[in-house]
């Protein structure tokens, strides 16, 4: 960890219009959850769906998205890493300074809100809210791992990383079952089925093997990202 | 004394006959054209691009071979379905191509540079919008016609119906790449950081239309209907749909589509202030991007 890396991570995410676009997510599925207890309509099965459709497979994916790619993708993009990478630090130190930043930030934006919006929607019926808090937690640690090694591995991480996301996850994932299992929402999801007896949640991979594939995912996006960046080529900006 | 003196060194203005507004204008679109499928720069600018818009054409593709094949009768997609259905790919091409249209521009500071020559301020917001939208309907449309050359090739029955129906779903494409065009472009105008400008726009994209799903569901779970269809104004693939279904007699692709022909002119209405009021939330910000 270095404390000038984050601090300098930090102002360049919640800088200006930035922090506004990351409050603005958390801030929707709130204003979601406050309505529908407003009028009524929820009950646990319809909580745990949007908990699950809003929170954890749409939220998530696109808040560790912008924290994970944001936190080093633009410095590699316009050549601003060079100042960071000439520096007596280890790159292992700076990849995990950047991806604590980003998990900090994913727990500011993502995980505090869903639990405030389970909170909200249950309130502690069946400990949904405290399940899917810790369903956002792993699954955002892993998601976060994964998107920052795929922004020093790719100047197109952001539009990869929709990709797997959108496709691979959302649509693929209702077509295909297998695309299914091999996905990090259904590794999260386990993790909330396993805390939790609402019925409406489910999940097709069983919960020893979910953490351990999440555990593989988010270790192997560290090493993946701090391999990369010892060899990074630094290009000027295009 | 002095010895100044001014020299003529024989500079001449130029009188001879300009291009014009229109060649300026064209040459713009041109340009941002080629820009949103990375022509003209590295490949690793057309890697994504053509990447959305071969995966856009394969369901297509699929679908002339599945008819060959197994000799159906109906096209396994219908025409007005295609850009719907495959929304989230639409989506991502508009997520990362709007930003480097519009973004680029104004982060390398390049604006002050197009506004030192007669360039109309209008016409470069002009050119970037009619760009962008010609890029995404190309995306749409590209299949589409696809799939009904495959239902001539294969000669279908009820040629006359397909026609129409194609031609439909063109037009729905078209009203589709004008919103989708006019969303991205000022979403990514203010977010000149491009990762974070892709985020910007597929944020809008992926929260409205998960928000406005998630309520659908409810509404009709309580059997109001009507309130369901209303709600997909709120997000633009369904939009684009009430219009289809109740304008151009189109069947329904989405959850729920708002009732008679009031929801149709009414969905057509907001189309038109999205793709309108567009022009001058840009215009005002490349005007003052320009001079600071």
């Amino acid at each position: 960890m270095n404390a000038t890396i984050a601090s300098i991570t930090f102002r360049a995410m919640l800088g200006r219009r930035r922090a506004l676009l990351l409050l603005v997510l958390p801030f929707l599925l709130l204003a979601l959850a406050i309505g529908l207890r407003a009028a009524d309509v929820a009950d646990l099965d319809v909580s745990a769906g949007v908990l699950q459709r809003f929170g954890l497979a749409t939220l998530l994916p696109l808040l560790a998205l912008i924290a994970g790619t944001g936190v080093i993708g633009p410095e590699i993009d316009d050549g601003q890493i060079m100042y960071v990478l000439t520096k007596p630090i280890p790159r292992r130190v700076i990849v995990l300074t950047k991806l604590a930043v980003a998990i900090v930030l994913v727990v500011a934006f993502g995980v505090v809100p869903t639990l405030l919006a389970g909170l909200v929607l249950t309130g502690t019926t069946a400990q949904v809210a405290a399940a899917f808090t810790a369903g956002v937690l792993v699954g955002g640690i892993a998601y976060t791992s994964l998107f920052v090694a795929l922004a020093v591995l790719s100047r197109n991480a952001v539009t990869i990383g929709l990709l797997y996301a959108l496709v691979w996850e959302a649509l693929l994932g209702s077509v295909a079952p297998g695309a299914r299992s091999a996905s990090v929402q259904q590794w999260a999801m386990s993790v909330t089925d396993a805390l939790t007896d609402a019925s409406a949640v489910t999940s097709t991979v069983r919960l020893p093997v979910a953490l351990a594939l999440l555990a593989a995912v988010a270790v192997a996006g560290c090493v993946l990202a701090v391999a990369r960046l010892r060899t990074l080529p630094v290009a000027g900006a295009e | 004394m002095t010895t100044s003196m001014i020299h003529d060194i024989g500079y001449r203005r130029y009188e001879g006959r300009r291009l014009g507004r229109a060649y300026v204008l064209r040459s713009m679109y041109v340009h941002n054209l080629r820009a949103a499928f990375g022509l003209g720069r590295p490949a690793r600018a057309k890697v994504m691009p053509f990447l959305l818009a071969a995966i856009m054409l394969l369901p297509a593709v699929g679908a002339v071979a599945a008819v060959g094949l197994a000799d159906l009768t109906d096209p396994p997609i219908r025409y007005s379905q295609y850009a719907v259905s495959l929304q989230v790919i639409i989506a991502i091409f508009l997520a990362t191509q709007a930003p480097v249209l519009v973004s680029r521009d104004l982060r390398h500071r390049v604006v002050p540079l197009y506004f030192s020559r007669p360039v109309d301020h209008l016409d470069f917001v002009l050119a970037k919008l009619g760009a962008l939208a010609t890029a995404l309907f190309g995306m749409m449309a590209v299949p589409v016609t696809v799939m009904y050359i495959g239902s001539l090739v294969n000669k279908m029955p009820h040629a006359s119906r397909h026609l129409a129906e194609y031609l439909a779903a063109l037009a729905g494409c078209a009203l589709l790449a004008l919103v989708l065009a006019a969303i991205g472009t000022v979403v990514a105008a203010f977010t000149p950081r491009r990762g974070f400008g892709v985020a910007a726009v597929v944020a809008v994209y992926l929260l409205s239309a998960t928000f406005v799903l998630i309520l659908q569901g409810l509404a009709e779970l309580r059997t109001q209907f009507a309130l369901a269809g209303w709600m997909g104004l709120f997000t633009p693939f369904n939009l684009v749909d009430i219009v289809q279904v109740r304008l151009l007699g189109a069947e329904q692709s989405s959850a729920a589509v708002a009732p008679g022909p009031v929801g149709g002119l009414v969905a057509l209405l907001l189309c038109a202030v999205l793709v309108v009021g567009s022009v001058p939330v840009l215009y005002q910000r490349f005007r003052k991007a320009g001079l600071s």
